[in-house]
């Protein structure tokens, strides 16, 4: 297929990807600037950037902040929205589809809208800046991710393994506790690993819902933004990208080890 | 089988949960937000005439029109730029096909904020392109490439480029090659063929594709507020203004209405012509 204009489309793919990829790679690079201000390539490098960001106590808090509230919403969405999933597959209701499309909304309505509704009940309820219930809210916009991922995982898990626990007496709750969760987990895992990293980098509920006391690491780097472009920002930015790369990571070594294990539940199937 | 009461349990009952967290803080919020604030009005008279006050003011009408000029713009650059890559991940396997994901991917998972500030970075005045392109000579003076409606079409169509790339690879992968060997043996040329046969097998992603990015573009805030000039106010940041500055929560809310009805008019066409399972490019 690549022959009908071979070399075009391989130029044009190259450059391409250098593009995608250019950003990212010299905010990492000037990351390690040694220089006070922003230049690629730099002169000299260093470390001073990160020492400035772990060596500040408001950007410490911030980091603290920002995962605290990733797990409060990772935690809470990948139980959810395990559940939501193994309903939609399992489960006999109605219009499956519209019902999974309202649980998708989330995703679709702008986080503008969807943070300054929050805000107006937080506000509301006096909950500006409580970390637990902003951990909560993001785990509204990381469930559809969760349901998603676990849509397309939960579909290798062989549903007659769950019928012969149920034939040989096992209870549902049993069944679901010893034969669907184990053979599901991989998929569970790589779920929560992307909620994490959504709500990691979810900066517009956590905008209108953290108030001074609980700035993310995004909601600091937007403040800054606002400010001037310092190299600091790059450190940070390189951290984010970092747990952007170590999630991928972990997430590739989960799915190889799915692949082993859906082979397996098909060999015996 | 016997079915004994815990047996006997629907699996679909499991949807409840992620249900009940929806509505307490996502439906609940939002109603309450728009019937506070309208109550708040005398009657529904004076919201109806706050409502044409509002969406008929200059700077509203102006923002909309930028909104969907902006997204459309955007929508035409990622397909245009998204497409070649897509049929190149679609036909290609091993090394070349990883190298290619990975570097849709690795954008694609990394924060908004991180991906807007990279290319602030880059674009600005004493940025990294036009350090490049003075000490090379090619210009005398730094090109405005930040701050300006330029800077926004690049921040954005950057940030969406991996969903239109996703979702136009979901379609693709499921052409089937031999339609287009067929059209060759058959005599057709390259054109042709894909003018004819290709294009059209992957017409749905294109649709599917330009719908989600269109849909996320109308709503977006952070690139556009970071990025743009004074006159590149999107609907979305003027909201967040009339919440954060003006604390005028009636036009806020008007406005949200607003956004909100066109986007969700978007996505039930979105869900009648695609599977929604397929959102994120899964």
């Amino acid at each position: 297929m690549v022959r009908a204009g071979g070399v075009t489309l391989s130029f044009y793919i190259a450059l391409g990807c250098l593009l995608l990829m250019a950003p990212i790679v010299i905010v990492c690079v000037l990351a390690f600037s040694g220089e006070g201000y922003l230049r690629f390539p730099p002169d000299s490098f260093s470390l001073r950037w990160f020492y400035a960001f772990f060596g500040d106590t408001r950007w410490r808090q911030s980091l603290w902040s920002s995962l605290i509230i990733a797990l409060i919403a990772c935690g809470i969405s990948t139980v959810l929205g395990f559940f939501a999933a193994y309903a939609y597959l399992r489960g006999n209701f109605r219009a499956k589809k519209a019902v999974l499309s309202v649980l998708l909304i989330p995703i679709i309505v702008p986080h503008v809208i969807t943070a300054i509704a929050m805000y107006f009940v937080t506000a509301k309820f006096g909950l500006v800046g409580n970390i637990v219930w902003i951990g909560f809210c993001h785990a509204v916009v990381t469930l559809p991710i969760v349901v998603l991922i676990l849509l397309s995982s939960l579909q290798s898990v062989d549903i007659n393994l769950e019928r012969a626990g149920l034939s040989l007496g096992g209870s549902r709750v049993y069944v679901f506790r010893r034969v669907v969760i184990p053979l599901a987990f991989p998929g569970i895992m790589s779920s929560a690993l992307f909620a994490f990293l959504a709500s990691f980098d979810e900066l517009i509920i956590s905008l209108f819902l953290a108030g001074v006391r609980s700035q993310t690491l995004p909601v600091r780097i937007w403040n800054s933004l606002h400010l001037e472009l310092e190299p600091v920002i790059a450190a940070v930015s390189a951290f984010l990208i970092a747990v952007t790369g170590l999630v991928l990571a972990f997430d590739m070594l989960l799915r190889s080890l799915r692949a082993t294990k859906s082979t397996g539940t098909d060999g015996s199937s | 089988m016997t079915r004994t009461a815990h047996q006997s349990f629907d699996p679909g009952l499991l949807i409840i949960p992620a249900f009940a967290l929806l509505i307490l803080l996502f439906v609940i919020p939002l109603a309450w937000f728009f019937v506070g604030v309208f109550a708040e009005e005398e009657g529904v008279s004076a919201v109806m005439h706050r409502f044409i006050d509002v969406l008929s003011a200059p700077g509203i009408v102006n923002a909309l029109i930028t909104t969907n000029w902006i997204s459309a713009m955007v929508t035409a650059l990622t397909l245009v730029i998204g497409y070649p890559i897509a049929y190149y991940l679609a036909n290609n396997t091993g090394w070349r096909f990883a190298l290619v994901l990975f570097c849709i991917i690795v954008p694609y998972f990394t924060s908004v904020i991180v991906r807007t500030y990279s290319w602030m970075v880059l674009l600005g005045r004493n940025g990294t392109i036009n350090q490049a392109l003075l000490s090379l000579g090619v210009i005398d003076a730094p090109l405005p490439l930040l701050y300006n409606k330029m800077g926004v079409l690049i921040g954005m169509t950057y940030v969406l480029l991996p969903y239109m790339v996703l979702t136009l690879y979901a379609t693709m992968r499921g052409i089937d090659s031999n339609l287009v060997r067929a059209a060759y043996g058959l005599g057709a040329s390259p054109v042709y063929t894909f003018r004819k046969v290709y294009f059209p097998l992957s017409l749905h992603g294109v649709v599917s594709g330009s719908l989600i990015v269109f849909i996320l573009a109308i709503g977006f805030f952070i690139t556009p507020a970071l990025m743009g000039g004074p006159s590149d106010v999107m609907i979305a940041m003027l909201i967040e203004r009339a919440v954060e500055i003006t604390l005028d929560w009636t036009s806020a809310a008007i406005m949200s209405v607003a956004l909100l009805a066109m986007t969700l008019v978007l996505y039930v066409i979105y869900y009648r012509v695609t599977d929604v399972r397929r959102m994120m490019g899964a």
